[in-house]
């Protein structure tokens, strides 16, 4: 217990003597996460509403690709990421092994299917009549999808949240990929398990503190965007 | 004849290998207001679908105001028409926010959009509820929404999907006034789908009957209601009774026609030796007991029959008497039939005027 | 574009994204980049946290130190992956330089293994004189045994010490951890049992463990470094300029003097000793 108390104290002490070390690797941390998602976001979302609002053949193939996609354990995508990356491998003349390029690449792996799968969902709660209803009341098709997104934003931030979620706490994939490297490709979840492997527990629980309040703010403020958020209507377009 | 404002060309809509809904042509014109009824499954919703341009058939042209429907033109003109579908599908915002969605989607600025708007939420009766949120209006309030949304924007054209299906009996028929004094008043050229034939009468000048994916008959409310050019449109439009026969003596404007249970007299022109189905409306036929000698009754028809069935029907009693073989269904107000004191196997005389009688000529 | 609060979301999100250290490194001309493959012990010991920024100021060069394990290390830099390795398994590696996957490979200090385990010693550890005495008690004892159970380099010593004693440990006292050095001494206090460790690892942990070295000293129990580079005749994309800078670092004598300090003031002995390079 005194080992929880003593990383809670540990935290404050390195976020506010401004220890570059834990400044850099939170940094990092964020920095990495933030992209994976913000490009997962991206490529998902729209997967997500296609899936949703569209028939297509091979549907199904993809539907399933995507739910499967959601429980990848980060540390395979890890491994067959790393694999790729490696000099040895196929795409090694990028370069990209032990960069936090790499990070953003697994992480996006990990990210994209959570995102999509979620998203397909969150639009399939809409009433399927709701799109026509649209149209016909004359919104155009850009038009129609931001009203489609605004109709389904609550299970849509959860989506955000959750591919958010999922790659800020994970380790498997960044320690893979980057290497954990000081200075370089350290986040938090690796420093995390660097220093637990080396016994220091204190410094330990301090890092997961941090990480902790990391996810907790992000999350925080997509909460409140979405509860403040007034109605806008779109442009014709 | 006011001109065509929409007009469809040998439409048809497939799914998979079946048709759904197969037009040669069709015209709706400027200030008409059009009833389509037809039974389920028969291509109504298909139908208006089409012509608001929100489903493309595998073949055929659309034309509204004179243009041709292409993917170019496809979004301006659909912004002249409205939609209205069964539910009514409203987004998660104020009952205002939502009346006003057709106007902000064309670039309306809110002081253009409220000025429009309110006097609409005015005259179907919910401007005190412009700021609720619509997920706690009632059926008939959220109906009323969706309506101002679609004739807020003045529309040219109005499409109506079966609007009040959803609704419960007073509050339809509340809405179902207020829609027709609208109506009315502003001429907008509406096309509505529904299955109540009331429904088709009251709002409708023109009726169109859809029956398998193909129109049947067009025309005024009262000729489609009354006169049904087949047996299939009769059937649908509550004809109940259908005799069929052949004409034995014609003369100028009157021919007697011979079926099963006995003669009939009707108007019309005919030959002698026609085979004719004979439609009379359940509210046309009027029963006595058969025991009552001497009655006056302008109705020149008398068959004597058999109560075989009472149904309660609404207000009113729907009896089925049997005349020689032949069903004939008559429709009886509640005074009626207690006065009657009808039962199965009472003995009746079913009456009618020669001019209820519809005659449709059997090939 | 709907929303203040949006805009401002996304104007906070593309800063995030072109705030991305992505270019700095992936940027780098390749030949200016060193991947060096290493075990755990070493990078826990923090010596590579020394010598590495000395080096990189000193050269210009980037290294990437991956501390993945003495076999990942080596399968690393047969693979081509990594440009030089800082290993300690002289078994394993002298061989690979036989087939020529490593070239100069230069044996360059060392440190040695301990063996700890509960200040009880129910196995009477501390009265043998040899590890291989220590451990015939500890399988007769059938204490329980933690080992690192991870292919590193002290899993390897520790597996050569009981086959030279000629036992084979049975599972019902003998723990893998699958873990490093720090996870293994804590499994192993928590259990009060014993394990081999490098002193370094151990010294550093001690304060947080209930164990202590019971048996040192034998010759066997030496654990030496060597630095070798891949063979860029098998692999022509390795940054052999780099490596050999390196390799040329770590025996020069500004570094020497570096790693005969590196502990001293923490537990008033050097955690390496030098050995004289041919």
């Amino acid at each position: 217990m005194e080992l929880i108390l003593e990383g809670v104290f540990t935290a404050f002490r390195l976020v506010f003597s401004g220890d570059a070390d834990v400044w850099a690797i939170t940094w990092l941390s964020l920095t990495v996460s933030g992209t994976a998602t913000l490009i997962a976001l991206i490529l998902g979302i729209p997967l997500g509403i296609l899936l949703a609002l569209t028939r297509f053949p091979g549907r199904a193939i993809v539907v399933a690709l995507v739910n499967t996609g959601m429980g990848l354990p980060p540390v395979v995508v890890g491994l067959f990421i790393s694999i790729l990356l490696w000099r040895s491998g196929p795409l090694g003349f990028l370069n990209l092994i032990y960069t936090p390029a790499a990070m953003v690449i697994a992480q996006v792996v990990i990210a994209f299917p959570i995102v999509a799968g979620l998203t397909m969902a969150a639009f399939q709660t809409l009433n399927p009549r709701l799109r026509l209803q649209l149209l016909g009341i004359g919104a155009s098709r850009p038009q129609l999808l931001w009203l489609l997104c605004r109709e389904a934003q609550l299970p849509l931030l959860a989506a955000i949240m959750a591919g958010f979620g999922g790659v800020i706490s994970e380790v498997g994939s960044v320690l893979m990929v980057g290497g954990n490297i000081k200075g370089q490709t350290r986040v938090l979840t690796t420093a995390t398990v660097l220093e637990t492997s080396m016994g220091n527990f204190g410094t330990a629980i301090a890092l997961g503190v941090i990480l902790l309040t990391l996810a907790f703010g992000v999350n925080f403020i997509l909460t409140r965007i979405q509860q403040r958020e007034q109605i806008r209507w779109p442009r014709p377009s | 004849m006011a001109e065509a404002l929409l007009t469809l060309q040998d439409i048809l809509v497939q799914y998979g290998e079946a048709p759904v809904l197969e037009v040669p042509s069709m015209a709706v014109h400027a200030g008409e207001v059009l009833a389509v009824i037809g039974p389920n499954g028969a291509g109504k919703s298909t139908l208006l679908r089409v012509m608001g341009l929100l489903e493309q058939p595998i073949r055929g042209r659309v034309t509204f105001q004179g243009q041709e429907v292409t993917r170019d033109n496809a979004l301006t003109l659909r912004r002249r028409m409205a939609s209205v579908f069964q539910e009514p599908l409203l987004l998660n915002a104020s009952v205002y926010e939502n009346a006003t969605l057709g106007l902000k989607l064309r670039g309306l600025d809110r002081q253009a959009a409220r000025q429009r708007v309110h006097p609409w939420l005015e005259r179907l009766g919910i401007a005190h509820l412009a700021e609720r949120s619509a997920r706690s209006l009632s059926g008939g309030e959220a109906q009323r929404t969706s309506l101002v949304r679609a004739l807020a924007l003045n529309p040219d054209l109005l499409l109506l999907d079966e609007p009040f299906s959803a609704l419960d009996p007073p509050t339809r028929e509340g809405l179902l006034l207020d829609l027709e004094t609208v109506l009315q008043e502003t001429k907008i050229t509406t096309v509505f789908v529904t299955h109540e034939r009331s429904e088709a009468s009251i709002l409708g000048d023109s009726v169109a009957v859809l029956i398998g994916g193909g129109f049947r008959q067009v025309g005024p409310s009262v000729e489609v209601l009354t006169q049904p050019v087949s047996e299939e449109v009769a059937r649908f439009v509550g004809v109940e009774t259908k005799l069929s026969g052949v004409v034995e003596t014609a003369t100028a404007g009157l021919a007697r026609v011979r079926f099963n249970g006995g003669e009939v007299e009707v108007v019309g022109d005919f030959r002698p030796g026609e085979r004719v189905l004979l439609c009379l409306r359940p509210e046309d036929i009027t029963l006595s007991p058969r025991e009552m000698k001497g009655l006056r009754s302008s109705a020149r028809n008398r068959l004597a029959g058999t109560v075989v069935k009472v149904t309660p029907w609404g207000p009113h009693f729907r009896v089925v008497v049997d005349c020689d073989g032949s069903c004939l269904v008559a429709l009886i107000t509640r005074p009626s039939f207690t006065d009657l004191g009808l039962a199965e196997t009472t003995p009746v005389v079913a009456s009618f005027k020669a001019t209820a009688v519809h005659v449709i000529r059997l090939r | 574009m709907p929303g203040p609060t949006l805009r401002a979301l996304v104007l906070a999100a593309s800063t995030l994204v072109l705030a991305m250290p992505l270019g700095t490194r992936a940027a780098e001309p390749a030949n200016r980049i060193i991947v060096l493959a290493t075990g755990h012990t070493l990078r826990d010991s923090g010596l590579l946290d020394v010598l590495i920024p000395v080096f990189e100021k000193k050269t210009g060069y980037i290294v990437r130190p991956i501390a993945i394990g003495t076999g990942q290390a080596l399968a690393m830099g047969k693979r081509g992956d990594a440009d030089i390795l800082l290993t300690h398994d002289p078994e394993a590696e002298i061989p690979l330089v036989m087939e020529g996957y490593f070239i100069n490979r230069r044996q360059f200090m060392h440190n040695d293994f301990v063996i700890v385990g509960p200040a009880q010693d129910p196995a009477k550890v501390a009265r043998t004189k040899s590890a291989a005495a220590a451990l015939r008690q500890i399988a007769e004892a059938k204490v329980t045994f933690v080992s690192r159970g991870d292919d590193s380099g002290t899993h390897k010593r520790e597996q050569a010490l009981w086959k030279a004693a000629g036992l084979s440990p049975t599972r019902i006292w003998y723990i893998e951890a699958g873990q490093g050095m720090g996870a293994t001494l804590g499994i192993a206090s928590q259990k009060q049992a014993y394990t081999l460790t490098d002193r370094a690892t151990f010294l550093n942990l001690q304060k947080t463990l209930g164990l202590q070295i019971l048996l040192e000293g034998d010759p066997v129990l030496l654990n030496l470094y060597s630095v070798m580079e891949v063979n860029p005749a098998k692999h022509p994309k390795a940054n052999h300029a780099g490596a050999r800078a390196f390799s040329d670092f770590l025996i020069s004598d500004e570094t020497r003097g570096l790693i005969r300090d590196f502990g001293k003031e923490r537990f008033g002995q050097p955690l390496y000793l030098l050995d004289p390079v041919r």
